[in-house]
């Protein structure tokens, strides 16, 4: 290779698009490496056979940071909002709850779950916005503290002050370390809207609506609705992987597709290149791994290469994917009772009370998958009619909790497992399997596999506590640099974690460019 | 290895040569040393010192923690572990060593011995299983405890060469400082090592436990000829300050068991910069060691000779006479050979130097009553004793 390459960024997931993007154009000759034939992690189309198309392993989304949507012109490359969702809790005698951004209906709603409702999302919303700089800006040292450090910090205790009020800064103070399950008891009555609540804390994590850190996760899922209403990630132009890499292309940087990784150079401290797969040594001054933690530390650089204590920081990293996906193929819309064909185009939730929701996680704390699981279902293909043939449709189904680890044989479980989840979701459809077509179940370990993730886990670790802000991913990487020299990351394993903000990445490339200018 | 279902019924452990020192103690002055019942003194302080300054002493080693460490990775391994570059070392040589935490704090000191290709010993003041296996994720290596299997004994002195080739022990002659040989004593094999902590021509034995006694009864089957001594280890502290060795978790906190900020020393600050490879690839400690080179030097421990003969005990040092305190002794002894009060000092640097002209006051009683004096002190940047008989080969005969 003679071509110079200032930054390689490995991997192209959503966050590695955006920090390359902004890389690129900040002037710096960019190199995308990507493992797999698509770009766009895991919001990226894959698909069960010929015929039927999966829009991304991500099957809902917040709208993208607005402001890297400015910065990099995502409108230009396609990127739109999606059509606003609402929630539909499945309830299994067809009295099912509307729930909205700050509205919520249904049968036998009372009137003060409704305005508690209102209040509560409200006040939740609140808390978010005063997170906001935190959120947006690199979590902030609190030893040798910089000046963009000390704003941070200085602009969060305004919002928290300040901007919440006193009364709800007190609130925001008593609640914030709390369990979700506990909050939700003090607030609602409603078991249905309780439940739907507490899945909505803990989606992605290996938590339950009563583990320590759940209204945390939480106020990170409220900040994405900071930016817009939630919608179903239904694939084509306006998909943020595809609108990301028009804009990275565009920039100027260069994205290769099938050139998997599988070591970062290092010499005497310092990053200096990396090593494909097919041998191929490609050297640039800045190495930037949108990789996992733990696949960037443990595989890609190696124990040997790092100090002792941080690798073994690194090696404990609680990350274990406990989502699985089944993806369905069906010969038409199927009827679940109580809903109308209008309605299936929203997001429905089978989580019915809070305690369901608890007890589902029960089973993933001794490497069992749930024997009544949490689902989230979508189908995409009623906001988009190109991804099945006319008249057929794809079913997405968030499968909470599969663990990674399954205690008994995983193989014969995951043979079965996917007929226990249809047979479920066929309690409140009772048609459904008269239409499937074809089906395939990701198990972590599938999404391991496919998406090059540590574990399989969607957010590259979990947003626990002692994992968030300034010890996210760990204590001596928590600002996109490493011990290595030259070696970033932008992954969602850095703050402010997963979801599809786009913030690890331009944090991170905010802090190579600050890096970069003063040395 | 069996489990030991009764141990906690003896508070200390005894060492293989337990027997022998037994008989031979007049004062009972046992302390623990790892778990093991260890001899501060046996006889007389002055009777032990002059036996390693002016014949043999012999000393139970055993505690000593003990590491067998193997592997395909064993080196790359250590070689990361250590601050040294361990590419110099050959098979059947011996080399001191320190190893560091990320923070490039001194976690202890101690000797690697390599046996052969992937096959080293590592032996270390306080115990490191923990550390080692911690510091051995991504390395093909084996790491065993060797401390309860090996018995260790030193044998240290002008006429230790002499004193173990008498009791039957040949093959010494070429053996250099650092050096190992496999011997045999009597029929049982003996791996000697031309080591030791006083400073003076010795030797250190490893041997199975089982042998122990044999080889203790064959090196003073000679004591009709040679003087010997057993000696502990208040002897051994007079010893290693006269050849300024430090002594990890005494002259400064090991970094492990460092609460405080700041309390923790790199090598650089107890004067072992020598033994800080900083270039010879990535170890544990490398990155901070090199930011801490790139600031002016902070505090150094350094060896000091203290005019007079007050027993220095903890005494603060000055920059001047009733100046401004600039550090503490750490470790201090009179020696009988030079006739001079010596200690180990930590020192603040000023702009990156250390004064080499200090004031310690010294407090002492006499009679009881607490007095408080002054003293001169000169730094030095050799050990204070080093005689030329320690390192020549063959040593002399006696």
């Amino acid at each position: 290779m003679t071509e110079r390459n200032d930054a390689i960024i490995i991997g192209t997931g959503h966050n590695g698009l955006v920090c390359g993007t902004y890389l690129a154009r900040a002037g710096l000759k960019v190199l995308f490496l990507e493992a797999r034939d698509v770009a766009g992690g895991m919001t990226s189309a894959s698909a069960i056979d010929d015929d039927y198309h999966v829009p991304g392993l991500a099957h809902t989304a917040y709208p993208v940071c607005p402001k890297i949507r400015k910065d990099l012109q995502l409108g230009k490359f396609g990127y739109s909002d999606g059509k606003a969702i609402e929630t539909i809790a499945l309830d299994e005698t067809g009295r099912h709850l509307r729930i909205g951004q700050r509205s919520v209906s249904g049968p036998g709603l009372a009137d003060s779950d409704a305005d508690a409702y209102v209040q509560f999302k409200n006040e939740f919303l609140d808390y978010a916005r005063a997170l906001r700089p935190l959120f947006e800006n690199k979590p902030p040292r609190l030893k040798n503290m910089g000046f963009a450090d000390k704003s941070t910090l200085a602009k969060l205790g305004w919002n928290i002050r300040a901007g919440l009020g006193r009364e709800s800064m007190n609130e925001f103070l008593r609640v914030v370390a709390m369990n979700m399950y506990d909050v939700l008891e003090e607030a609602f009555d409603d078991e249905r809207l309780k439940g739907a609540l507490a899945a909505d804390a803990v989606l992605g994590h290996h938590m339950g609506p009563r583990s320590p850190g759940t209204v945390l996760t939480w106020l990170a899922r409220l900040y994405g609705e900071l930016n817009g209403p939630l919608s179903i990630v239904c694939g084509g132009r306006s998909q943020l992987g595809h609108a990301l890499l028009q804009a990275a292309e565009a920039s100027g940087a260069s994205v290769r597709l099938g050139a998997k990784v599988k070591k970062i150079l290092v010499e005497k401290g310092k990053a200096f290149g990396v090593e494909t797969d097919d041998d191929e040594v490609i050297k640039a001054k800045l190495i930037v791994s949108n990789a996992d933690p733990r696949s960037t530390f443990l595989d890609l650089v190696g124990a040997p290469n790092l100090d002792a204590m941080f690798a073994q920081r690194v090696s404990q990293i609680r990350g274990a994917g406990n989502v699985a996906k089944l993806h369905i193929a069906l010969s038409g819309i199927p009827e679940f009772t109580g809903l109308t064909e209008a309605d299936m185009d929203n997001r429905l939730l089978i989580a019915p009370t809070a305690k369901y929701v608890e007890h589902a996680f029960n089973h993933a704390k001794y490497g069992e998958c749930s024997v009544d699981p949490v689902l989230e279902i979508t189908l995409p293909s009623l906001h988009n009619d190109s991804l099945a043939p006319p008249g057929h449709h794809i079913m997405s189904v968030n499968i909470m909790y599969v663990p990674y680890d399954m205690a008994g044989d995983q193989h014969e479980q995951n043979a079965t497992f996917a007929y226990k989840v249809i047979s479920q979701i066929g309690r409140y459809a009772p048609e459904l399997k008269s239409l499937i077509v074809n089906h395939e179940l990701l198990t972590p370990r599938d999404i391991e596999r496919q998406y090059h993730v540590r574990q399989g886990h969607w957010h590259h670790g979990e947003m626990t506590i002692h994992q968030s802000f300034m010890l996210r991913p760990v204590h001596g990487a928590a600002q996109y640099d490493s011990p290595v020299d030259g070696l970033f990351l932008c992954g969602a394993g850095t703050h402010p974690g997963g979801g599809l903000t786009g913030l690890p990445g331009r944090n991170a490339a905010k802090r190579i460019l600050a890096t970069s200018a003063t040395t | 290895m069996t489990i030991q279902k009764d141990h906690f019924r003896q508070a200390m452990q005894h060492t293989p040569f337990h027997a022998r020192l037994a008989a031979l103690t007049q004062t009972e002055e046992w302390t623990s040393w790892n778990g093991y019942m260890a001899p501060r003194v046996l006889d007389k302080l002055s009777t032990e010192y002059f036996a390693v300054r002016s014949s043999c002493a012999v000393m139970d080693m055993t505690p000593m923690e003990k590491y067998r460490i193997t592997g395909t990775d064993a080196f790359r391994f250590l070689d990361r572990l250590v601050t040294r570059d361990l590419s110099k070392l050959k098979p059947g040589r011996v080399t001191y060593v320190v190893w560091c935490n990320d923070d490039g704090k001194l976690i202890d000191d101690g000797t690697l011995f390599q046996f052969g290709e992937d096959d080293y010993r590592l032996c270390a003041q306080h115990h490191q299983f923990d550390w080692l296996v911690t510091s051995s994720m991504g390395f093909d290596v084996s790491i065993e405890v060797e401390t309860h299997d090996v018995a260790a004994l030193a044998v240290q002195g002008p006429t230790s060469y002499s004193v173990l080739t008498e009791a039957g022990i040949s093959g010494l002659d070429e053996l250099r400082p650092f050096g190992i040989a496999h011997l045999s004593c009597q029929g049982f094999p003996v791996v000697v090592s031309r080591t030791g902590y006083t400073g003076d021509l010795g030797y250190e034995l490893w041997i199975s436990p089982d042998d122990a006694l044999q080889l203790w009864d064959a090196i003073f089957a000679v004591r009709d000829r040679y003087d010997i001594h057993a000696m502990g280890l208040s002897t051994l502290e007079m010893l290693r300050i006269e050849a300024g060795f430090i002594m990890p978790g005494f002259d400064f906190n090991t970094a492990e068991s460092t609460v405080r900020e700041g309390y923790d020393r790199s090598p650089d600050e107890v004067g072992l910069d020598w033994v800080v490879d900083i270039d010879k690839g990535h170890f544990t400690g490398r990155k901070a060691l090199l930011a801490e080179r790139a600031r002016p030097a902070r505090r150094r421990l350094a060896k000091i000779v203290v005019d007079g003969n007050k027993p220095l005990g903890e005494a603060f040092i000055f920059d001047s006479k009733n100046g401004k305190q600039i550090g503490e002794i750490k470790c201090a002894t009179w020696s009988p050979i030079l006739k001079a009060n010596l200690a180990l000092a930590d020192i603040e640097c000023s702009n990156g130097k250390m004064p080499r002209h200090l004031w310690a006051r010294i407090d002492y009683q006499r009679e009881l009553k607490w007095m408080s004096t002054w003293a001169e002190c000169r730094v030095t940047d050799t050990p204070f004793y080093s005689p030329e008989h320690r390192s020549t080969t063959p040593p002399a005969r006696f």
